[in-house]
């Protein structure tokens, strides 16, 4: 991509940007509201390097282990209801209740159970995490064209090796996009997990800094983790190209 | 309203345990929303092992369903079929299959969706390789080894469709429409080829075609199917004597008769399907 081309796609975050910072400097909002933005980037340059990237990496440590537990565990799950009646049976109504619950809502819950600690959050993230990726797996492994499944059994594949040659790789493209969501989805309940409550972390940093009437490290705590989200989520959709390059 | 059939007399029987036997066979489909289908109704065809059976019958009379039987892949509900003895009842390396719709695995290169069936086989992996090759070289697709099949044309998935299921030698040879995405050229080409490795291998073939030509060079009896429900209208033996090149064939008067009169039979079932007001 060449500079120009890269200048011309970040041209309105920079028309924003302008925009931001003359209102706030000109006093069209008040500061506590919207602090300029380059008194939240100084507040940004005046945290310690060590600080921020320990708070950032409990965060993103957190979220890291319950995608990770949650993909095998939701794509497995996915698979195996679409696949076999007794599973589904038992199963989907779980699902079906898990599916429209705002999991913010079970915070309080994971904390009576779990603690304060860090497995009350994980616990959360993975539960949140799960739901998409299991959707995904689900309808990417029904979808599956059957004459694929045939020639597979034709070839002489039993049924074990139908779900992990053939069911697995045809239901790739739509896990993928899933696990997407899911991403988005744990960097929701991460935040929100440690804004109740935590001893680390950026919800926690926002929390801190937004009681103690500091606005412009509020932000800056924002600011971190949406990049931390995108960077996440570009990565991501980096990899699932990868992962099915063979699709063109 | 079946007609008579030109075949020789007794020329389907085949020795017990042997060959395809297909016994008054019906089959529903019974969708979960909509109108059941019938789309088979009382076939019954016996095939000799190592004969070429063509089906002839217009669109929508049945043709796949009946291949998806012999195949195994869907329960029968009426009727028995048995291949080599054996009683249908699921897939099996015995019978492959060439679909209409290639049914290439999209995530698998030509090399790797050729090798699938051949490593199950469990031959060694060099065996494996120089097979894939030998079939790769067959079908003309030398240098896309590497390729993904959407990175091919129709004609050259067909053709990777074709390869995969030759490689694997099977007793009986199921294909449907495998020649319809090539140009007349390359399809004159597969048909020599095809030709060649059923005279050379001991394999029961039923073809389905859409081609009366095609099916009266390659097969060695035609059965042509009735509209929907699909029924076997008449079987035609198209076995000529001593007709050693394709060439030949078609120069021959045996072969343009055989050709006349599967037509006029395939346009009477064609005008039906067209009359019955298919959904
Ligand atoms: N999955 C299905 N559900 C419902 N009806 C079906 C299904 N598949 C096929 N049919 C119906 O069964 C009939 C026979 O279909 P089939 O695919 O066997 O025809 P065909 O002879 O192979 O046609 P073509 O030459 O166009 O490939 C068709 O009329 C079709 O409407
Ligand atoms: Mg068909």
């Amino acid at each position: 991509m060449t500079a120009a081309l890269m200048l011309w796609r970040a041209l309105p975050v920079l028309i924003l940007a302008a925009l931001w910072e003359t209102a706030a400097r000109t006093g069209l909002v008040s500061e506590h509201a919207l602090p300029a933005l380059s008194s939240i980037f100084a507040a940004l340059g005046g945290l310690s390097a060590g600080d921020l990237y320990y708070h950032t990496a409990r965060s993103v440590g957190r979220g890291l282990i319950a995608i990770v537990a949650a993909i095998p565990f939701g794509v497995a799950a996915g698979i195996l209801i679409a696949w076999y009646l007794p599973v589904r049976v038992l199963l989907n109504p779980l699902l079906q209740c898990l599916y429209p619950m705002p999991k913010v809502a079970l915070i309080p819950l994971t904390i009576i159970w779990l603690g304060i600690g860090d497995v009350s959050k994980i616990t959360l993230i993975f539960v949140g995490a799960l739901v998409p990726i299991v959707m995904a797996a689900f309808n990417g492994a029904r979808g599956v064209d059957r004459t694929l499944l045939w020639t597979a059994r034709s070839l002489g594949a039993s049924e074990v090796r139908l779900l992990w040659e053939v069911v697995l790789p045809a239901a790739l493209p739509e896990i993928l996009n899933g696990i997407r969501t899911a991403i988005a989805l744990a960097f929701i309940l991460i935040v929100a997990g440690e804004l109740v409550i935590a001893n680390d972390g950026i919800g926690h940093m926002i929390n801190m800094w937004g009681e103690a009437g500091h606005y412009p490290g509020m932000f800056a705590g924002v600011i971190v983790i949406s990049a931390v989200g995108f960077a996440a989520d570009r990565a991501w959709v980096a990899l699932s190209a990868w992962l099915t390059a063979w699709r063109q | 309203m079946s007609a008579p059939a030109t075949a020789v007399p007794g020329a389907g029987a085949a020795a017990p345990g042997t060959g395809i036997s297909i016994s008054r066979v019906g089959y529903e489909y019974r969708p979960p929303r909509g109108r059941p289908v019938l789309a088979l109704e009382n076939i019954s065809l016996d095939i000799k092992d190592r004969e070429f059976v063509a089906l002839l019958g217009p669109s929508g009379c049945g043709k796949s369903t009946l291949l998806y039987l012999i195949g195994g892949f869907m329960p029968l509900q009426q009727g028995s079929i048995s291949v080599n003895g054996r009683i249908v009842t699921a897939p099996g390396p015995d019978r492959g299959i060439v679909f209409q719709s290639f049914a290439l695995f999209p995530w698998k290169t030509v090399i790797q969706n050729i090798l699938y069936g051949l490593e199950k086989r469990g031959l060694p992996r060099e065996e494996c390789r120089r097979r894939a090759q030998h079939y790769i070289d067959l079908v003309h697709l030398r240098g896309f080894e590497d390729s993904y099949p959407s990175q091919l044309s129709g004609g050259m998935k067909q053709r990777v469709a074709i390869a995969r299921t030759l490689a694997t030698e099977p007793g009986t040879l199921l294909m449907d429409e495998p020649f319809g995405a090539l140009d007349s050229q390359t399809r004159t080409i597969m048909q020599d080829e095809l030709l060649s490795i059923w005279r050379r291998s001991p394999m029961t073939v039923i073809f389905v075609t859409h081609d009366v030509r095609e099916a009266v060079l390659l097969a060695d009896r035609v059965a042509v199917m009735t509209a929907r429900p699909g029924r076997i209208k008449a079987l035609v033996d198209t076995r000529f004597s001593g007709a050693a090149d394709s060439a030949e064939v078609v120069r021959s008067r045996e072969y343009a008769d055989a050709v006349d009169h599967l037509w006029t039979l395939v346009r009477e079932e064609a005008v039906a399907a067209g009359a019955g007001g298919r959904p």
